[in-house]
């Protein structure tokens, strides 16, 4: 759980008040803290004028807007047809066995959250995975440990 | 019907000076801009093929002093990624574009919907964007564009969704009428236009319709940038002109092996062995937002299907009844046959029900699942029983 | 004019008809579900889908409007396969234990189901391959997501009549579901409890807590004795539930009906509405006294009124500020219960430990107001069980009554007289003329200046409405009040209050009363009234309270003979120390969520 402070407050002043201000808003703190805690969904709410369930609603609606907590750094392994084709459930069989985590958990330090989501345009590429924003492609359950390992490292 | 055959062409990553285009428009009139698009035939490059002249010239029509041009960059399609190519690339003659298409319009501001998948793009498309602003204010046209980022959510693709979700909501699909170019963004009048046929339009006023039509065939205009995967030694980015046949396309790109091919993604058609050669790429044929999957015989086209089927039960937004359960159904439906829980007839019902929603669900996604779910089980009907 | 063709039938609609009203206009029946005439359009269950010739699909009859020259076909075998097939998948995602559901025979989903008349399950069952929640946190009523359809009326209900959205629609594809904030219970976060969205749910996703059970195990406990309160608002709709047109009165024959359920006394919530207006008024008048003449900054004005339980939640949530501008006055139903257990056993002699009290409402918030804690000031919890108006009905059919064929009978006495001004609470604007009848007698000597006593400018269905009363010729005690403009304003529908509410806030509202009630059309909309309830509906409800207050003899609150006595027996006078120990209350801040 991350403290929520000011972030909210910072985050309205940047993106305004309005109704389209939710999703950047949303965006932004997910961007910092990987998912969205109930006390910032509800500050949201309060400045934008608008139900507290309709911001979780929303949220809920966008898997990138998670509302569970997550670790550090969120990986998300590409589970559509190509990458399934290509080995997908290898890489997510390394990454399981490295980090001791099933998917969807999150290490007990909380630096690493397992999920997998759907195609992220990396088909030609595959297997592929996201941590945070950054793509990793043509990856192999070697290839993904030394990835992740320099996230370790971090 | 037309076959040209396969050939490949380099226009839409071209290099061109987009200062002289973009001069070469604001000094055309709007209608010029909108005759010339019309008369190249360019369709919608997003997949769902509507003619980009006619949809500028009803927005334009619009008395609206407010209107959007919005870049549909939510390439979510499975087997799709063109888009992140051409915004990797290009961004310029997409922005280019949809300055372009404002003045075709009468819209001085622009919105870009990028897919969160996609974020790790937008440091250097705001580098880019910058730039292009600069470009704008030198040459003396009016005229700002504006990113706004999706979360993942494969909805947000369909056009009203994308509104629903700039407009800070849940993603979920309008009734239609009204349509975007009356109603669109903040009800406004909106073209909403995919990033390559925002680039194809530049390059169309770059090089004219006369040149432009001698590519493709009568149905299908031009050229477009194929996203080509799954069983292939050449996956990747290839432009090809319009009006092959899937036969010459998989000579081309399949790996000697080729039992079938998805052509349109998850909401695409299954082309099998035996269709290859009378079944053209293109609106004549089999229409496709870019996405050409290959499969060979080592491939279960259960496995396939059903994930697809995930797919689309995950991503469905879920207000419709049709799409919402019934992709459920479908995807219940054949992990019970393939267990042998549900006899083999029970297909023809799932069938059946593909064909409802095709009819009567809300938006394109619930209409668009029984392609692939049809032309899977109608032409791989063992491999989902056994 | 736009011409269509249905069914081959021409039609002319005006321009913007939808082809569902225009298919009406002939007499043709398309099957909606997720449409509802309080709601704006959704389009999505896709019951209603038509074939437009030559469209690539079917289209929504609800969604679609009307356009030159369509031809439309509202049967084609098209049209029927995929309705069918709508229909088979929405019940294969519901959770049919018909037999079971409190909304057995009144599901829209089953009416189609039987309209369709299904044999065999097409589909697969969906509800077991889900664990779903069955929410029975809030007293008022309960949320089973098995029943739910996501017709997605309740979350319209709860965003544009109340504007609430105490509920949402949440995640999306096969996990889209209706959810609170969070998946929290209901009962912790901001909903409100008025029960419209029950009154809208289609099947038995959102339904009222039922007490008829208990109710029924303290009628036949004869250690017990149970008294009746009934609503103003429920003499008005009770008949529909029981083969009446809307409109109909049934005042005589509910009260005859409750005597042969075995009530042991029947009395009126209408005589505790008439004691509000005394104890109400005078806490108007006098926090006017403490402003104007005291100069009192401590006053708050405007003062709302307290009636409506909804209203009171709503306010506890989303402006706190605004808690002392509330009136202190218990709702009728609680002054009542705590009078029940007090007042009326101390004069009927009966030993209160033995008294369950019970109200019939229009409410499903009375559930949850009668279980506030704050709620016990007789010593005892004030109101035992509070049902619906729909659960009397159904009490009517299971005790096998002939309501129609009932004899007329009076309520019986204490507690059982009533005025005119006290059914007008049932009305929005009610509460407000029987407090202007009351309060301009008192402070001028004279009756409110408006023609038969109707004040015209605070009834009717409009969402907010404003009047003034010039103030003139005041006896000696209110002479301060001489010629002063009292500024009254009425919301009704939470969305209307809400709009008051913030203008008051925001120190932009120069009213000096307020009325709010929290349903729309006020008590005769309630959450609890039959189903269905909408504008013509509850026009016609309202019509009847009026004509139910015209039709008495008395008509104003400081006449009703019970009200006068209790204050000489037993309260000594308005805003006592009796009465603020039995008939007033305090309120909490809440959270926001």
């Amino acid at each position: 759980m991350y403290n929520t402070g000011n972030l909210v407050k910072e985050m309205v002043e940047r993106h305004g008040r309005n109704r389209d201000s939710l999703m950047p808003i949303l965006q932004d703190i997910v961007g910092r803290h990987n998912y969205l805690t109930d006390e910032a969904m509800v500050e949201v709410a309060k400045e934008l004028d608008i139900s507290a369930a309709e911001v979780y609603g929303t949220a809920s609606f966008y898997s990138f807007l998670d509302t569970e907590p997550r670790g550090r750094y969120v990986i998300r392994v590409c589970k559509t047809i190509t990458c399934s084709m290509k080995g997908k459930n290898d890489i997510l069989g390394a990454i399981e066995d490295l980090l001791k985590i099933k998917l969807g958990e999150t290490t007990l330090d909380n630096q690493f959250s397992l999920l997998e989501t759907n195609c992220i345009g990396w088909c030609h590429k595959a297997p592929a995975i996201l941590i945070n924003d950054m793509p990793y492609t043509e990856l192999t359950p070697e290839k993904v440990l030394d990835v992740i390992k320099g996230y370790m490292n971090k | 019907m037309e076959n040209r055959g396969l050939i490949k062409v380099d226009l839409i990553f071209e290099t061109i000076d987009s200062g002289k285009v973009l001069s070469k428009a604001f000094r055309m009139s709007n209608d010029e801009i909108i005759k010339e698009i019309l008369d190249s035939g360019l369709r919608g490059r997003g997949g769902a093929g509507f003619p980009t002249g006619m949809k500028w010239k009803f927005t334009a029509a619009e008395k609206d002093q407010e209107k959007y041009i919005v870049c549909n960059a939510d390439e979510g399609e499975p087997g799709t990624f063109k888009d992140r190519e051409i915004l990797d690339r290009v961004a310029y003659k997409v922005f280019g574009g949809m300055a372009i298409a404002g003045k075709a319009i009468g819209s001085k501001k622009g919105y870009v919907y990028l897919r969160g998948e996609y974020r790790f793009l937008l440091p250097q498309l705001y580098t880019e964007l910058d730039k292009f602003h600069k470009l704008i204010k030198e040459i003396g046209y009016d005229f700002s564009i504006e990113f706004r980022m999706g979360s993942g959510a494969y909805i947000c693709g369909e056009e009203s969704a994308l509104f629903e979700s700039i407009e800070g909501f849940r993603g979920e699909p309008r009734n239609k009428p009204p349509y975007p170019t009356t109603c669109g963004v903040f009800n406004k009048p909106t073209s909403i236009n995919n990033v390559e046929t925002l680039v194809t339009a530049m390059m169309i006023i770059e090089k004219s319709a006369a040149e432009y039509v001698k590519l493709g065939t009568q149905d299908s205009r031009g050229s477009k940038v194929f996203s080509i995967s799954g069983d292939t030694p050449t996956p990747g980015i290839f432009e090809l002109e319009l009006g092959m046949t899937v036969g010459e396309f998989v000579a081309e790109f399949g790996d000697g092996d080729t039992k079938a091919v998805q052509v349109g993604g998850a909401s695409g058609f299954c082309v099998p062995r035996k269709k290859f050669d009378e079944t053209i790429i293109g609106f004549e044929g089999v229409p496709t937002g870019g996405s050409m999957k290959l499969f060979n015989s080592s491939r279960s086209m259960y496995n396939v299907l059903h994930n697809y089927l995930d797919f689309f039960t995950e991503e469905s937004c879920g207000q419709c009844t049709p799409c919402r359960v019934g992709c459920q159904q479908l995807l219940l439906g054949i992990e019970k046959v393939k267990k042998g829980e549900m006899k083999s007839v029970y297909l023809n019902e799932l069938v059946k029900l593909a064909d409802t929603m095709k009819v009567a669900s809300k938006c394109g996604l619930g209409q668009s699942v029984g392609n692939a779910f049809k032309s899977i089980v109608e032409n791989f009907r063992e491999e989902i029983i056994y | 004019m736009i011409n269509l063709k249905i069914n081959d039938q021409h039609v002319n609609v005006p321009e913007g008809t939808t082809v569902l009203n225009a298919a009406k206009e002939l007499g043709i029946n398309i099957p909606t579900l997720c449409n509802h005439k309080d709601l704006c359009v959704a389009g999505n269950c896709r019951v209603c889908v038509v074939e437009q010739k030559g469209a690539r699909t079917l289209i929504a009859a609800c969604a679609m409007p009307a356009s030159e020259g369509m031809e439309i076909y509202t049967n084609s075998l098209k049209v029927r396969n995929a309705r069918k097939h709508i229909v088979e998948l929405l019940l294969s995602e519901h959770k049919s234990d018909c037999t079971k559901c409190y909304k057995n025979q009144k599901c829209e989903l089953q009416r189609l189901a039987n309209e369709y008349s299904f044999g065999e399950e097409v589909f697969l069952d969906l509800t077991e391959e889900v664990k779903y929640k069955i929410d029975r946190s809030s007293p008022s009523f309960i949320k089973d997501d098995s029943k739910c359809i996501r017709c997605q009326r309740c979350v319209r209900t709860c965003s544009q009549l109340q504007q609430v959205s105490a509920i949402a629609v949440a995640n999306k594809g096969s996990h889209q579901k209706i959810s609170s904030f969070h998946d929290r219970p209901m009962s912790h976060v901001v909903c409100t409890n008025c029960g419209q969205c029950v009154n809208r749910c289609p099947t038995g996703a959102l339904v009222e807590k039922t007490y008829i059970d208990l109710v029924w195990d303290a009628i036949y406990d004869s250690d017990k004795h149970v008294v009746v309160q009934t609503a103003p608002a429920v003499r008005v709709a009770l008949g529909e539930d029981l083969g009446y047109d809307p409109g109909e009165r049934v005042t005589g024959k509910m009260v005859t009906a409750l005597k042969q359920l075995g009530f042991d006394s029947v009395l009126d919530t209408d005589f505790t509405a008439d004691l509000t207006i005394m104890e109400e008024g005078t806490e108007l008048l006098t926090r006017l006294k403490k402003a104007l003449v005291d100069g009192d900054k401590e006053i708050s004005l405007p003062m709302f009124t307290s009636c409506s339980p909804g209203w009171i939640k709503f306010i506890e949530h989303k402006y706190p500020k605004l808690l002392n501008n509330l009136s202190t006055c218990k709702s009728p139903q609680q002054m009542f219960g705590a009078l029940s257990k007090t007042y009326f056993a101390q004069k009927r002699n009966i030993d209160p430990s033995k008294i369950v009290s019970v109200s019939i409402m229009p409410c499903t918030a009375k559930k949850y107001e009668a279980d506030r804690p704050e709620m016990r000031s007789s010593g005892y919890k004030d109101v035992d069980y509070v049902l619906t108006t729909r659960e009397l009905a159904v009490m009517v059919k299971q005790a096998g009554i002939d309501f129609r064929n009932l004899e007329e009978t009076k309520y019986d006495s204490v507690m059982g007289d009533s005025t005119g001004a006290a059914v007008i609470f049932g009305a929005t604007g009610g509460v407000m003329e029987a407090a202007l009848r009351t309060a301009y007698e008192i402070v001028t000597g004279r009756e409110v200046p408006f023609k038969n006593l109707n004040i015209a400018p605070v009834r009717g269905m409009d969402g907010v409405k404003e009047a003034t009363v010039k103030i003139e010729g005041t006896t000696e005690d209110w002479n301060f009040l001489e010629g002063a403009e009292l500024k009254v304003a009425i919301a009704h529908g939470l969305v209307n209050a809400n709009k008051i509410a913030r203008a008051v806030a925001e120190g932009k509202a120069s009213y000096h009363f307020i009325e709010i009630m929290a349903c729309p059309g006020g008590c005769i909309g309630g959450g609890g009234q039959p189903i269905p309830t909408n504008m013509e509906i509850r026009q016609k409800r309202m019509e009847a309270i009026y004509s139910e207050d015209e039709n008495l003899p008395l008509r104003k609150s400081h006449e009703n003979p019970e009200v006068i006595a209790i204050y000489n027996d037993f309260l000594t006078k308005p805003n006592s120390h009796k009465s603020h120990e039995l008939l007033h209350t305090h309120y909490v801040e809440r959270e926001s969520y």
